[in-house]
């Protein structure tokens, strides 16, 4: 297009002359629609507005609104709820302290290698049990609960444990890893029955009562710990993951 | 109308970061209901709390009443899909998968539980994580929705630092902060004082296109912002209605200081009697 409307006619628009015709006022209105250069000229013709500097003045441009702060370990929470940290803490202790048992040579059979089997346990525990994750209810209900979620936190655990245990242990970890991960996968599998919480007490009492308990009487480490042992506990492990995965859904729902 | 066409027309004009309005959001429902319930029976332990019950809610604020054990925590549980139904059917949103309905699903629990050491933000950007929204959309939407509950100056402080009134409306913030589309609230204005509840009810009052459903035990609350009742008792729906035909069924010989509160004795009298 190569009609501008020249100025005496943008002036004519801005004033409301009455000698300028109803035509002619629509047309610079349609072209000022499309013509940058002509609403520029009408700005011009306009001029500074005092009332709209005082609104830009009030409107006090440096104030930036200050950047949320960069929360370095937001990814953290993704992984393991505050909740958790305690018991893992508690856990670290007991297995450090087994550790300290060992090394002063209270027990002839070694605690540390007693107790790996059910470190996780708690920490798996406080992961999805209602009573002691504060949040459980308003997490249960988000899209993202379900077998996804209790197994990102349950990696958490071992992420944290089997490390410690490797160390203080001392001993190759075929005797210990696998019964670690059937304890922590059986957790979840009785879970889904009778509730996270009542599933990681009975287990910890059934480990305590019928292997520690007895082993450090006789004074003579377990044959379920020997590498013997391993296919019982691989047939173990495939048993409870096989139950976890079939019942995916009760992970949706509450913890009982 | 397309995701371009619509994208297309929020740039125009304006070069600010444009918001993707997704076709979901302009899809329109093709369901009658939010919440729709036939014949429901949950449990809650050994005890049958939810017994029967037939319900249909579409958008507005539902007042769920009854008094203390009628099964209103049960049945919002169920509604939340974190309690599997023992019988009947429950259709949410025309019958959308758990995850889907989860997505569009705000739920404030009666024990709003949460992490101490968390700030407001921290808290409502991590419920808003797990609601699955798109991580660009994460910190935005946790903001909205922490100035709508009117909590935005104590956003970055720890939520242990906070007042039982300022800890609920944290509670109902994680809850919309995904824009719900059914929003359940279990008892939210317990610990809230004159003036917060009024602004409650005003928040509830804005929540015009959502389908929300509080639960209380508060007959005032239900008159101030509800625009209808469900009345529980014994794990039944006794009574389903609007708020001024509940005040109607009372009769001046029945207990209660408001017509309303006249008509809850008088049905749930009625429920007992039977």
């Amino acid at each position: 297009m190569t009609w501008h409307a020249s100025p005496s006619l943008l002036r004519g628009y801005r004033t409301k002359d009455p000698t300028l015709r109803a035509d002619a006022v629509w047309a610079v209105e349609v072209h000022l629609e499309t013509c940058a250069d002509c609403r520029a000229g009408l700005a011009a013709e306009v001029g500074p507005d005092p009332l709209l500097d005082q609104v830009w003045a009030a409107l006090d441009l440096d104030h930036e609104p200050a950047p949320a702060p960069r929360r370095r370990w937001r990814w953290l929470a993704t992984w393991a709820t505050p909740a958790m940290v305690p018991w893992l803490a508690t856990t670290a202790l007991v297995t450090v302290i087994a550790f300290l048992a060992d090394l002063v040579g209270s027990t002839s059979v070694s605690l540390a290698l007693l107790l790996a089997p059910i470190t996780p346990v708690a920490g798996v525990a406080a992961a999805w049990a209602r009573g002691i994750d504060p949040a459980h209810e308003i997490v249960a209900a988000t899209p993202r609960a379900g077998l996804y979620l209790i197994l990102r936190r349950t990696l958490a655990v071992l992420v944290v444990l089997i490390p410690l245990l490797a160390l203080t242990t001392w001993t190759s970890p075929v005797r210990w890893l696998l019964p670690c991960l059937v304890f922590t996968v059986a957790t979840l599998a009785l879970g889904g029955f009778v509730g996270v919480r009542r599933a990681a007490a009975g287990l910890l009492a059934a480990w305590s009562v019928f292997v520690v308990a007895p082993s450090l009487l006789i004074a003579s480490p377990p044959a379920v710990l020997e590498p013997s042992a391993l296919v019982g506990w691989a047939a173990a492990l495939l048993l409870c993951a096989t139950v976890v995965r079939l019942r995916a859904d009760v992970y949706m729902r509450l913890d009982r | 109308m397309t995701k371009a066409m619509t994208t297309a027309m929020t740039n125009k004009g304006d070069n600010s970061m444009p918001r993707v309005v997704t076709d979901a959001e302009v899809a329109p429902a093709t369901y009658p209901f939010e919440i729709e319930a036939t014949g429901l029976r949950v449990r809650a332990g050994r005890r049958m709390a939810v017994d029967g019950v037939d319900l249909a809610l579409t958008t507005g604020v539902h007042g769920l009443l009854g008094p203390n054990g009628a099964g209103k925590t049960t049945l919002i549980r169920a509604l939340a899909t974190v309690l599997r139904p023992a019988g009947g059917e429950l259709e949410l949103l025309g019958g959308a998968g758990t995850r889907e309905i989860r997505r569009r699903l705000g739920y404030l629990p009666q024990e709003f539980g949460f992490y101490r050491r968390f700030t407001v933000r921290e808290f409502v950007e991590y419920m808003a994580w797990l609601k699955e929204l798109p991580t660009a959309d994460v910190p935005g939407a946790a903001q909205r929705a922490i100035e709508r509950i009117g909590l935005a100056d104590r956003a970055d402080d720890k939520l242990k630092t906070l007042s039982g009134g300022m800890v609920r409306r944290a509670g109902i913030a994680q809850a919309i902060v995904n824009d719900p589309a059914v929003l359940l609230l279990d008892e939210p204005t317990a610990g809230l004082d004159p003036a917060q509840r009024m602004q409650f009810r005003e928040l509830l009052r804005g929540m015009t296109d959502t389908c929300v459903v509080v639960s209380t035990h508060l007959v005032e609350d239900v008159a101030a912002a509800c625009t209808d009742v469900v009345l529980l008792d014994a794990g039944r729906v006794v009574f389903q209605g609007a708020a001024r035909e509940l005040a109607a069924a009372g009769t001046d010989a029945d207990a209660g200081d408001s017509p309303m509160e006249r008509g809850y004795s008088a049905i749930v009298a009625m429920g007992g009697a039977r």
